[in-house]
């Protein structure tokens, strides 16, 4: 009793705080948790007429007959291996750009390349993707450079391995200039009594930027590695969707694009099993990676 | 500063390599630019189209006279206008009650809202919800969804726990509610998180697509994006076929019209980027890597 009066007095005490965050938590339960629960049609004979909790349960069927089609198998393979090549070739783009940015010493130009370098990233890829189409068309730009050159023109987006490093590349182009921020960020931080120290020593530009600069880097570059390795099942929907076409299916149809022509079908069972496998998994990767990434930095960073 | 040899060698090997990646990243642009002020002649030229040799507005007229791009145009305004105003009104007004070390069960509410971060519904439930509140072909699927997220929330609550608890004590004794110190004390002192989420949310409205995908279906309600994807990416005539009854029809080609309709989309995003890049870097800062 004593406590529950306690209870009510802790309540009306702070009735203004609580009667601001009410409506904000009921807007997350219903545009958050709702979806959520909605979530139970993966293991439902899901008809529309019948709405979702009134559908029959299934079981696991529909996980069985994603995993038997055809196309889900290859949409998982396709998403790892695009995830895992734009690591290997995009990670280190922002890491070299910010450290021959943080070498200029002319201020309007550091600024001039930084300006150009992240400005694709404000643009949608609807944007990107209709202009990497003109570029790389038949008789675009790039292919007039290939015609000059005097080999026969290349099928940018409708040859498999083409396709992959065209994705690659402009994905690079987009985001670099954004992640270089961060790392720029990192070596403002670095204590500039280091450099001096180290001068004095006798150290040259080279040897301060070997021993200096890129250990202050490490901790950075490792912890974003481990996040990035969170996101292994984000492949960059918005870039290939706009990108793609069914010649190139076999290498480009992943996961998130999959689930798409399943809702645009009316699947609406096996696209939410499919967007269910995603979420799951993709949920044990970030938790794991953010635990790695506190573990190794002394809990000095984490998404949370 | 004296430079060793080698290190001036490389000081001008990094200075051309840096310009050659700035052409690199404003190439795309200057192509576009270019094409979508060329006649159809010198755009079917083989060049890289630097800059245009003849140029014509045609392109330009055709697609500000198209009247889906401008009702697309309308209905990206509105839901950015719309979308922006609400989730930084809704953003601050959740934020602040976080901020407050004295919210009862304040670590449940902070962890409800976090989770969202890492996992969520997916797109066929979201989709399901969003019919039964009957939202499909309105504005308002494209900015409730959207309108609160996690990560707004942690920002901007950080930035609350900033400001000194003692300025609203002094106005509680006052006899100042909750809202009123909010609204009177922390917004004011809150100008530039409060810009940062503006703009990022402006640009993110103008940019979004795939909601507009899913939820809209008529196209009087469509936004720009889409529209902009259905000449560039899906190749539609519907553009082309205006084009062919007018008489300067060779003053114009798909290129162009393109190029055209590309340019018109981001014209506003650049006239927003130098206030975008001013509060841009602290954004990412914020809400990055934590400190």
């Amino acid at each position: 009793m004593a406590a529950e009066a306690s209870w009510t007095r802790t309540y009306r005490r702070h009735r203004g705080l609580l009667l601001l965050i009410g409506p904000c938590l009921a807007y997350f339960l219903v545009f958050h948790y709702l979806p959520m629960v909605g979530l139970i049609i993966a293991f439902k004979d899901f008809v529309m007429s019948h709405g979702v909790l009134a559908s029959p349960w299934n079981g696991l069927d529909n996980f069985v007959r994603l995993f038997a089609s055809e196309d889900f198998p290859r949409a998982l393979r396709n998403t790892v291996l695009i995830s895992l090549l734009r690591l290997s070739f995009g990670f280190v783009a922002p890491i070299v750009l910010a450290l021959m940015l943080n070498e200029l010493r002319i201020g309007w130009f550091k600024r001039g390349v930084q300006t150009l370098t992240y400005l694709p990233y404000f643009f949608s890829w609807v944007i990107l993707g209709g202009i990497f189409l003109m570029l790389l068309s038949g008789d675009g730009p790039a292919n007039n450079i290939v015609r000059a050159a005097g080999a026969n023109p290349i099928s940018f987006l409708g040859d498999d391995l083409w396709f992959i490093a065209v994705l690659i590349a402009a994905g690079i182009w987009q985001s670099a200039g954004y992640g270089a921020v961060i790392y720029l960020a990192a070596l403002a931080g670095i204590d500039p009594n280091l450099y001096e120290a180290a001068s004095i020593d006798g150290a040259g530009r080279w040897q301060q930027t070997l021993r200096i600069t890129l250990p202050s880097l490490v901790p950075t570059i490792i912890v974003l590695f481990i996040l990035s390795l969170g996101q292994v099942l984000n492949a960059g929907f918005d870039q290939i969707y706009n990108m793609y076409n069914p010649i190139v299916y076999d290498v480009a149809d992943i996961i998130d694009t999959y689930v798409l022509r399943r809702l645009i079908a009316m699947d609406y069972a096996l696209a939410t099993a499919g967007g269910l496998f995603k979420s799951a998994v993709g949920l044990v990767l970030v938790v794991g990676a953010n635990w790695m990434a506190r573990r190794f930095s002394d809990d000095e960073y984490g998404i949370w | 500063m004296k430079l060793t040899r080698g290190e001036r060698v490389f000081s001008v090997f990094n200075l051309v390599i840096l310009s050659g990646v700035a052409l690199v990243a404003l190439y795309p642009f200057v192509y576009t630019v270019s094409i979508s002020l060329s006649t159809a002649a010198e755009a079917n030229r083989d060049s890289l189209h630097l800059y245009p040799r003849d140029v014509s507005l045609a392109a330009y007229r055709l697609v500000l006279s198209n009247p889906d791009i401008l009702n697309g145009f309308a209905n990206t305004i509105l839901r950015t206008v719309l979308g922006t105003v609400l989730t930084v009104i809704t953003t601050a007004l959740a934020a602040y009650p976080l901020a407050r070390r004295e919210l009862p069960h304040r670590g449940l509410a902070t962890f409800l809202i976090l989770f969202t971060m890492i996992f969520n519904g997916g797109i066929v439930p979201t989709y399901l919800l969003v019919r039964e509140l009957g939202l499909l072909n309105s504005v308002w699927s494209l900015v409730l969804p959207a309108m609160l997220t996690a990560f707004n929330i942690i920002i901007v609550k950080n930035f609350f726990q900033t400001i000194p608890e003692s300025l609203g004590e002094a106005a509680r004794v006052e006899g100042a509610g909750e809202l009123s110190i909010l609204l009177r004390i922390y917004l004011p002192l809150s100008k530039p998180v409060l810009a940062t989420i503006s703009l990022w949310t402006a640009v993110m409205h103008w940019n979004q697509w795939f909601d507009a995908m899913i939820y809209i279906t008529d196209d009087r309600k469509q936004v720009l994006q889409n529209f902009l994807q259905r000449i560039v990416i899906e190749n539609s005539t519907i553009m082309l076929d205006l084009g062919m009854t007018d008489l300067n029809v060779t003053q114009y080609t798909p290129e162009t019209i393109k190029a055209a309709t590309v340019v018109v989309t981001i014209f506003p995003i650049i006239c927003l980027y130098p206030f975008v890049q001013k509060y841009f870097v602290k954004g990412i800062l914020l809400g990055g890597v934590k400190e």
